[in-house]
């Protein structure tokens, strides 16, 4: 029955969804707006069982010591008072959240993500070292769309910038459409799977 | 007199427009109704005034139109009442408006429909990719072996646990940062099933941070699951199967904390992933950890092919469960898939060659049947 209830619900609701898309009367809308609703509802509930991990793994963290339990000291002290100031003061402009919210959460959140233009750089040093033979043309590849884009491309020769366009434009988008027929394949057969209740492992395994 | 004359001889000028024909609008939920119309062939008119007149009631105006307009929507309708519209092609001379009124539509009603024609063609691929896939689980019921290409990426996860086993340290799963319903997710979930059954049999310590509070109460069901299926409950820890937070960069942190400081032996990124996905390979590169990953996102997938050991490119995501498990009905839909390609490729040659040729032989224009023409 455990296993039972839930395929039964995902064959019901993966057949309902599939016909779903071909139906553009209003009632075939509104049962798909009522699963949408359920959707966000069940997503707040499951946020609550979340926070409750969240509080479990750094409480457990700070009682045993293990390594780095004062940075979980910060992230509980961190989730007590945004929640504390959110009910408070309310979620509104000029509100303490408000203040949180600029002034700590958006630079932080910046700055991670600044970080990634040197792990660009890291990560193209290491893909350009040609190795091997896919190494080199890469490294090729890039280097002619690289200055194809930049206007010393076009000073060392006018057909730079085409030729970069073309690498872009033929090859490159042949083989991402190649990888998206199959994406899109792999996406149909899953669901299909899933559906039809040949993949359990969402369930947590246990096969026909 | 003369005034009136000229005038008279300025409104006869103004041809309006003709041929108005309204008809129900095809493939949607209702109360809309679609109005075509020939342009006028006056060159100098300012645009056009549509009136729309419910039956029983006058006329009410609906919109001023410009004068290469040739077609209206009007989703101000209700559904089984009959209407009828009327376009007046309009210019203006001096400090007068001259306007000349075409002929009256045809009675029109609105209503919603139960099948949307236009989408005949997904029905007709998705019947013959679901019968080839059906086709295929069947014949693997029947015990018939059935070829799959290796996946060096997936190939590599024994060597992966094996290595963290031997180093005593943890192994860190990351199944995306998307939501459960995102079919990368659902793959990621399926193929964490087969990698915790492995740790728990060789006894690892695998971490598994969450990004969604869904993800994190499906991930933590699977883990357990996997280590009771192979009767070993008492390894599972369920509080190293934990929910951080949902922001993106937040989250990023965290996993990167994680990896600097527990410094795991094998990393793997399974799911779906944006600008994140090379801060944490980066990282866990410069750790040192084994990595695998893998991804539906063919934007991020660049980024995984130079940070990490082993890549698994789109739809091998999807077959990694099948491949890890060898169920041989999971294996069947895999050939079921690659028989669609085939149906697919071969669809996509035809296709061209037809669009080729119809510019010269018309009667291949059959592919707009399907529009794809």
């Amino acid at each position: 029955m455990q296993r039972t209830i839930p395929l039964a619900l995902c064959l019901g609701f993966g057949i309902f969804m599939i016909i779903q898309f071909f139906i553009p009367h209003p009632v075939s809308n509104a049962a798909y707006d009522i699963v949408l609703k359920w959707i966000r509802l069940i997503t707040i509930f499951a946020l609550v069982l979340g926070v409750g991990s969240l509080s479990m793994h750094h409480t457990t963290k700070i009682r045993r010591k293990i390594t780095g339990w004062q940075y979980s000291i910060v992230t509980i002290i961190g989730v007590i008072v945004t929640a504390v100031i959110g009910l408070v003061g309310g979620v509104g402009r000029g509100s303490g959240l408000q203040v949180i919210f600029q002034n700590i959460f958006i630079p932080v959140n910046a700055t991670m993500f600044s970080i990634l233009a040197f792990y660009m750089a890291s990560a193209a040093y290491r893909a350009f070292r040609a190795r091997t033979k896919e190494a080199t043309i890469l490294l090729i590849a890039a280097f002619i769309v690289m200055l194809g884009m930049v206007p010393i491309g076009s000073a060392i020769s006018k057909r730079l910038p085409e030729l970069a366009e073309w690498i872009l434009t033929v090859p490159n988008t042949a083989a991402k459409r190649g990888i998206i027929f199959g994406l899109a394949l792999g996406s149909i057969a899953t669901s299909l799977k899933i559906i039809l209740g040949i993949e359990r492992g969402w369930l947590g395994g246990g096969r026909q | 007199m003369h005034i009136f004359l000229i005038t008279l001889m300025l409104v006869s000028q103004i041809s309006p427009p003709s041929c108005v024909t309204s008809y129900d609008t095809p493939n949607d939920a209702g109360n809309s109704i679609t109005i075509h119309w020939t342009l006028s062939t006056d060159p100098n008119i300012a645009g056009y005034k549509l009136f729309r007149t419910q039956q029983g009631q006058e006329p009410e105006f609906l919109s001023f139109l410009s004068p290469f307009e040739k077609q209206y929507l009007d989703e101000n309708v209700k559904n089984k009442i009959p209407y009828t519209y009327q376009i007046t092609a309009f210019k203006v001379v001096g400090n007068d408006t001259l306007d000349a009124g075409s002929a009256v539509s045809n009675i029109v009603t609105s209503s919603p429909q139960w099948f949307n024609t236009k989408r005949l063609n997904v029905l007709i691929g998705i019947v013959i990719f679901f019968t080839l896939i059906l086709y295929f689980i069947m014949h693997a019921r029947r015990g018939k072996k059935l070829f799959i290409r290796r996946i060096a990426g997936l190939d590599a996860v024994d060597e992966a646990v094996g290595r963290a086993t031997e180093m005593g340290k943890p192994i860190l799963y990351v199944p995306g940062l998307s939501s459960v319903s995102d079919i990368a997710t659902i793959a990621a979930i399926n193929i964490l099933g087969e990698v915790a059954k492995k740790t728990a049999q060789y006894e690892t310590t695998l971490l598994v941070p969450n990004r969604d509070p869904i993800v994190y109460t499906v991930a933590r069901e699977v883990v357990k699951e996997a280590y009771t299926s192979v009767g070993r409950p008492d390894v599972y820890k369920a509080d190293n199967i934990f929910f951080i937070t949902d922001s993106q960069f937040a989250y990023a942190a965290a996993v990167d904390g994680i990896m600097v400081r527990e410094k795991p032996a094998t990393n793997f990124f399974l799911g779906m992933f944006w600008a994140e996905s090379l801060i944490l390979a980066e990282t866990g590169a410069n750790t040192g950890a084994i990595q695998i990953a893998g991804t539906d996102s063919i934007f991020q997938l660049p980024f995984f092919i130079t940070a990490c050991d082993y890549t698994l490119i789109g739809e091998e995501l999807y077959a990694a469960s099948a491949y890890l498990s060898r169920e041989p009905l999971l294996l069947g839909s895999l050939v079921g898939q690659d028989y669609g390609k085939i149906v697919i490729v071969s669809i996509v040659i035809l296709a061209t060659i037809l669009m080729m040729l119809s510019a010269k032989i018309p009667v291949l224009n059959i592919l707009k049947l399907f529009n794809i023409g």
